[in-house]
C-alpha cells in the first residue's frame, strides 16, 4: 500500500432506465476511486442503485453517461472479446443467488473459468481442488449444487471467483440469501482472501456485518454517493448507529 | 488505441493471442452431454415429438419398401393382397411410391414437430437464463453458448431420430407380417430398408438443428447481467 493505484475509477456515471415513457434515474452522477487491495463495501438501502453501480463496474451494463476505468482502461472501449477476457481473468463475480451452474459439480464449476482462460484440464482440476480446500469444502468437490447448503454454495462461488486470480472480486449482496452465522463466515472468508491474495473486494450490501471488515465504506443513497468513509472514521459512525438504536 | 495497449500490458495478457477466451470442442461436447443427462426428463419431452414424427416418416417409407419388395417377387397372390389392402397399383406397375396424401401428412407432422422443438427449446432457454448469464460472467463468448445449444440439439436429434426411425421401421415390419405374412417381410430389400431408416434419422437430426437455431441465437445474445436477476 506504498503508492496509491486505483484499480477502479468511476467518473460521473449516470444510468437511466427507460420504463415505457418513464425514465428511472438509477445513478445520478457517481464518482469513485478504489485503491488496489482494499475491501470496499457499497452500502445503501434497497433501491439506492447498488446493483446498478455493481453492473457498471463489472462491465455487465453500460452507463448512460460517464466512464468506468478498470486498471485505468476505459471499459467502454473494449470489444466483445476483450470484455469476455476481462470478465474471465480480471474480475470474479459473486452473486446473491450463488449462481452455481446446476448441471455441474462443485469442482466443475470452479474449473470452468480456467478452461475458458485456456488452462489445460489437469492443471485446472489441480487448482480447482486447491481452491475448494482454501474455502473449506475440499471434500464436497463432486457434489452438485442441490446437494450443498447455501453457505457451501456461496463458498463454491467464492472459489470460482478466484479461479483465474482476478484483481477484483465483485460481490452483490453476497450474504443476502444466507443466515447470520453463514453470512459472517462468508464475510470472514472474503476478508481473509482479500488480505492473503491482495484482491480488491467490492461488495454491494445492506448488511451491517460487512462494516467491521471494510477498509472503506461507500454510502449510496438515491443514486448518489452520500459519503465515503475510511476505516478510522467508520468506528465513529457505527458508534452513532449503535446509540441511535 | 492507447487504451488497448494498456490492456494488453495487464498481467497475464502479454499478447493478443493469449487474451482469447476459449472453450475446447471436446469440453463443449462434455458439457452438452452432461446437460442432457442431468435434465433427462426435459430432454425427453423436447425430443418426444421428434421421435413420433420421425417414426411416422420411417413407417411410411419402410411400408413402401415392403410393398416394392412384394411386387418385385412377381407373386400374383402378394400383388392381389397389396391391392386388397388399399395400394393403388395399376396392371403394368412394378413399383409403388408414396401417395400425395401420405406425403402431405408426413410433411405436416414434421412441421408440427419443428414448431414443437422451437417451443420447447425457447422454454429451455428462458429457464436457463441464470446459467447462461453466469457462464457469460465467467467469460463465455456468444458462440460458446450457441455451440452448447446446437450440440445439445444435435445429440438429442441423433438419439431421438435414431430411436424414432428404428421404431417406425420395426412397426412397419410387424404390420406387414401381420397383414401379408412372412413372405412379405422376407421379400424386402435390406438395402432399401437401411436407406429408409438412414433418411429418416438424417431428416430428424436436421429438424432438431433447425428447431434449435433461433432459440440458440436468443440464448447466445443473452446479456451477462441476466445472471444478476434476483426475482424469478
Ligand atoms: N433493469 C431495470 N429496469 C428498470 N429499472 C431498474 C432496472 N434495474 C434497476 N432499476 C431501478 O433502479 C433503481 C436502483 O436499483 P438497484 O440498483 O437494483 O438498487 P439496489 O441494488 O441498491 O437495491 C431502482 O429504483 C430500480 O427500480
Ligand atoms: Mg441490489
Amino acid at each position: 500500500m506504498a503508492e496509491k493505484t486505483n484499480i477502479v475509477r468511476v467518473t460521473n456515471v449516470t444510468k437511466v432506465f427507460k420504463l415505457g415513457k418513464i425514465d428511472v434515474d438509477a445513478l445520478k452522477g457517481i464518482n469513485l476511486e478504489i485503491s488496489r487491495g482494499n475491501y470496499i463495501s457499497i452500502m445503501g438501502p434497497s433501491g439506492s442503485g447498488k446493483s446498478t453501480l455493481f453492473n457498471m463496474i463489472g462491465g455487465l451494463d453500460k452507463p448512460t453517461s460517464g466512464k468506468v476505468y478498470i486498471d485505468e482502461v476505459d471499459i467502454a472501449q473494449l470489444d466483445a472479446y476483450e470484455l469476455a477476457w476481462l470478465r474471465c481473468r480480471k474480475i470474479g463475480y459473486i452473486f446473491q443467488t450463488f449462481n452455481i451452474i446446476q448441471v455441474m459439480t462443485a469442482l466443475e464449476n470452479v474449473t470452468l473459468p480456467m478452461i475458458f482462460a485456456g488452462m489445460g484440464n489437469d492443471a485446472a482440476v489441480d487448482k480447482g481442488m486447491q481452491l475448494l480446500e482454501l474455502v473449506g469444502i475440499g471434500d464436497r468437490y463432486s457434489h452438485k449444487p442441490f446437494e450443498l447448503s447455501g453457505g457451501q454454495q456461496q463458498r463454491v462461488a467464492i472459489a470460482r471467483a478466484l479461479a483465474n486470480d482476478p484483481a477484483i472480486i465483485l460481490a452483490d449482496e453476497p450474504t443476502g440469501n444466507l443466515d447470520l452465522t453463514t453470512g459472517e463466515e462468508c464475510i470472514a472468508l472474503l476478508k481473509r482472501l482479500s488480505q492473503e491474495r491482495g484482491v480488491t473486494v467490492i461488495s454491494a450490501t445492506h448488511d451491517f456485518k460487512m462494516l467491521n471488515v471494510s477498509d472503506q465504506v461507500v454510502w449510496i443513497r438515491d443514486g448518489r454517493v452520500d459519503k465515503i468513509e475510511d476505516r478510522e472514521e467508520l468506528s465513529i459512525s457505527i458508534g452513532q448507529i449503535g446509540t441511535k438504536e | 488505441m492507447t487504451q488497448k495497449t494498456i490492456l494488453s500490458e495487464m498481467p497475464n495478457g502479454t499478447g493478443r493471442v493469449q487474451r482469447q477466451v476459449v472453450l475446447p470442442f471436446l469440453k463443449s461436447v462434455e458439457i452438452s452431454f452432461q446437460s442432457i443427462k442431468v435434465r433427462f426428463f426435459r430432454s425427453l419431452i423436447t425430443t418426444m415429438s421428434l421421435v413420433l414424427a420421425v417414426s411416422f416418416l420411417s413407417f411410411i417409407n419402410v411400408s413402401n419398401d415392403i410393398a416394392n419388395g412384394m411386387l418385385a417377387t412377381h407373386d400374383p397372390d402378394l400383388r392381389q393382397s397389396l391391392i386388397r389392402s388399399g395400394y393403388d397399383i395399376g396392371a403394368q406397375d412394378i413399383s409403388v411410391g408414396s401417395s400425395a396424401k401420405q406425403r402431405w401428412i408426413v410433411i405436416l407432422s414434421l412441421l408440427v414437430c419443428v414448431v414443437g422443438i422451437v417451443n420447447a427449446q425457447l422454454m429451455a432457454v428462458t429457464e436457463r437464463f441464470r446459467e447462461i448469464g453466469t457462464m457469460k460472467c465467467l467469460g463465455a463468448l456468444d458462440r460458446f453458448i450457441l455451440r452448447l445449444f446446437v450440440l445439445e440439439a444435435g445429440m438429442q436429434g441423433l438419439a431421438g431420430a435414431g430411436i424414432g426411425a428404428l421404431a417406425g421401421a420395426l412397426f412397419s415390419l410387424i404390420n406387414a407380417w401381420l397383414h401379408f405374412g412372412t413372405a412379405a417381410v422376407r421379400s424386402i430389400s435390406i438395402a432399401n430398408l437401411l436407406i429408409s431408416i438412414g433418411i429418416a434419422t438424417g431428416v430428424g437430426c436436421l429438424l432438431s438443428l433447425l428447431g434449435v437455431f433461433y432459440p440458440a441465437l436468443v440464448a447466445a445474445r443473452m446479456q451477462p447481467v441476466e445472471a444478476m436477476r434476483v426475482e424469478h
